[in-house]
């Protein structure tokens, strides 16, 4: 075990209480839209991959599913300004984490994500920012169920 | 809040970089023009709110039981691990 790793403990939605790597520990100094005092989020497997969970790391029932957008629509184009990126100091590259973040509602035939405000994060740097597409294709609601079918 | 009338044509400077023209008044829709560096955001004010909506919706919607599964999406045993 790497005895320079530290791990931080946090309550969790779906897990109780958990120990989290630092490294997947993500700031996003604007919060996200809507959640904008909330910064510090830990990444973590929900054991139901593709599937993240995006936890806040004070705020327990702070918690957003996520996932890689292009598993799904793989023509999904990030367009976004160029101010987020500058943001988290990362140019776009094959590097830069991007995730959608999922609803769920109680028909799970309609489970959407929400392409307009994808989420972007810098590994290495561990910084976020929720963007917004410049592209008018993506909305804040896409259809796994109809992408899936589409693509047969 | 600053309150400044324009006619079509004029401008509102904003800083040292951003400048609104009002191109075109029709009825009660009025077309605004606006040049600002690539670093500022420029959009309508619905898409916030739609992005603040669906995010709070996305976080009441979570459940803590398990995650629906997705048997195409689901990555299989011989497939390659992620890089």
């Amino acid at each position: 075990m790497n005895m320079t790793m530290q791990e931080i403990e946090i309550e969790s939605k779906p897990f109780g209480t958990i120990t989290v790597p630092e490294q997947q520990i993500i700031n996003f100094p604007l919060g996200l839209y809507g959640f904008e005092p909330y910064h510090e989020y830990a990444l973590i497997d929900s054991r139901q991959p593709p599937f993240y969970w995006l936890q806040s790391v004070t705020e327990c029932h702070i918690a957003f599913v996520v996932i890689n957008p292009y598993l799904i629509w793989p023509d999904y184009v990030l367009d976004i300004p160029e101010g987020d990126l500058i943001r988290i100091e990362q140019p776009l590259s094959d590097d830069l984490l991007v995730f959608s973040i999922v609803t769920i509602p109680d028909d799970e035939a309609r489970i959407s994500c929400n392409l307009q405000g994808p989420l972007i994060m810098n590994r290495h740097r561990r910084l976020g920012v929720q963007s917004i597409s410049m592209d008018t294709r993506w909305k804040t609601k896409h259809f796994i169920m109809d992408a899936m079918n589409t693509q047969g | 809040m600053l309150i400044l009338t324009r006619k079509v044509n004029e401008r509102v400077i904003i800083g040292d970089e951003i400048e609104v023209s009002i191109v075109e008044i029709r009825g009660d829709q009025v077309k605004l023009g606006i040049a600002a560096p690539r670093t500022v955001k420029v959009f309508r004010h619905e898409v916030y709110v739609a992005i603040q909506e669906e995010n709070r919706l996305a976080a009441d919607s979570t459940p803590s039981a398990p995650l629906p599964s997705i048997p195409r999406l689901v990555p299989q045993k011989n497939t390659e691990p992620d890089s």
